[in-house]
């Protein structure tokens, strides 16, 4: 069935002769960072933001899209459309919400709308050419929320990229998740800081082509 | 309110379409109650969990807490994966173990390769204590 639907994706490309734009789609639990990365991307290379980012998790509710995004390293350019998802959660308690702050009627918006927005990111995983899963270096990786986006991402023959996402911290720890995921190559950056953007794009590249 | 744990063997499930399993494993979990199901879902069935979770989170039921136990150690040699390989082969998704509870009750399943610990939330705790406060008078 997918060697079917290779050939018939590369057919339709050659007889209309228009190359489908690559998404790179960024996925992971809440708060691990994927805006900041997404901006961090984006400021790099366009000099402009995607999202804004907050400390209140789920600030990111809805999939938002960045067009031609273009990579240039050693000599070799990347093209691509940058996906930024709504963190996948198994729960959400607007109680949460306003804890940190937010007042009872807007808390429980921002719980529905974060709802909404766990069922938009799986909804978008088919539409992922290459996936980029952003994890929280300072948190469990043995999460479930984790494995089964990996899982699912794996089932697809989507390539993956992990990023274990702010090393900058003390509480960070690559070995641990190194040992959850064995099979995949770690990338280990904070993306706030801009450390190891470098390690991240060459393994983008390697990713991808 | 006390804590209860249902079982869930494999057989009950296994004629069950993807929809209706997951279906019924969220009706136990919005009962309060912590689903040990036997065996494992499907990689998309676990997917689909977490979405139809989300289109019923509401005021009272507030989602999920998900671990699957693997009976796979990454550190196994290889002769153990492939015969471990061979056992899922035959048992197909019976292997392992998969806990669902509330998150209401549950705050967190913390899973490595060594242990695997429930943590409760205090509304839980709460009502364990006037479980045991009631058996006392």
């Amino acid at each position: 069935m997918k060697i079917l639907k290779k050939f018939f994706n590369g057919f339709l490309k050659k007889l209309f002769g228009k190359k489908k734009q690559l998404k790179l789609g960024l996925y992971g639990p809440p708060n691990g960072g994927k805006t900041t990365l997404a901006n961090k991307i984006c400021q790099d290379w366009i000099g402009e933001d995607m999202g804004s980012a907050s400390a209140v998790a789920h600030e990111t509710r809805t999939v938002t899209e960045k067009e031609k995004i273009i990579i240039k390293r050693n000599g070799k350019e990347l093209d691509f459309n940058l996906v930024d998802t709504p963190g996948i959660a198994t729960k959400i308690d607007y109680e949460d919400f306003i804890k940190k702050g937010l007042k009872k009627e807007e808390a429980k918006k921002r719980a529905k709308e974060a709802t909404k927005g766990v069922i938009e990111s799986i909804r978008w995983l088919d539409e992922m050419d290459c996936v980029i899963v952003v994890l929280d270096a300072t948190e469990d990786p043995y999460s479930q929320v984790n494995i089964t986006i990996v899982g699912n991402l794996q089932a697809r023959d989507i390539p993956v990229l992990l990023v274990a996402n702010k090393i900058d911290l003390k509480k960070a720890s690559m070995k641990k998740i190194k040992s959850a995921f064995p099979q995949y190559e770690i990338v280990g950056i904070s993306a706030k800081y801009g450390k190891h953007l470098d390690k991240f794009y060459d393994a983008l590249f390697k990713l991808v082509k | 309110m006390g804590l209860t744990l249902q079982f869930i063997p494999h057989s009950e499930i296994e004629d069950m379409g993807s929809a209706r399993r997951v279906k019924k494993l969220i009706d136990v979990v919005k009962e309060n109650k912590i689903v040990l199901l036997e065996g494992r879902l499907k990689k998309e069935e676990e997917k689909d969990l977490i979405q139809i979770t989300m289109e019923e989170i509401d005021n009272k039921f507030k989602g999920i807490e998900l671990a699957v136990i693997n009976p796979e150690n990454k550190e196994d040699s290889i002769f153990t994966k492939m015969k471990l390989g061979l056992v899922n082969a035959l048992m197909r998704d019976r292997t392992g173990l998969t806990i669902i509870g509330p998150a209401t009750i549950v705050k967190e399943i913390k899973q490595n390769p060594d242990k695997i610990e429930l943590l409760m939330t205090n509304n839980a705790a709460k009502s364990k204590k006037k479980v045991a406060r009631k058996r006392k008078r």
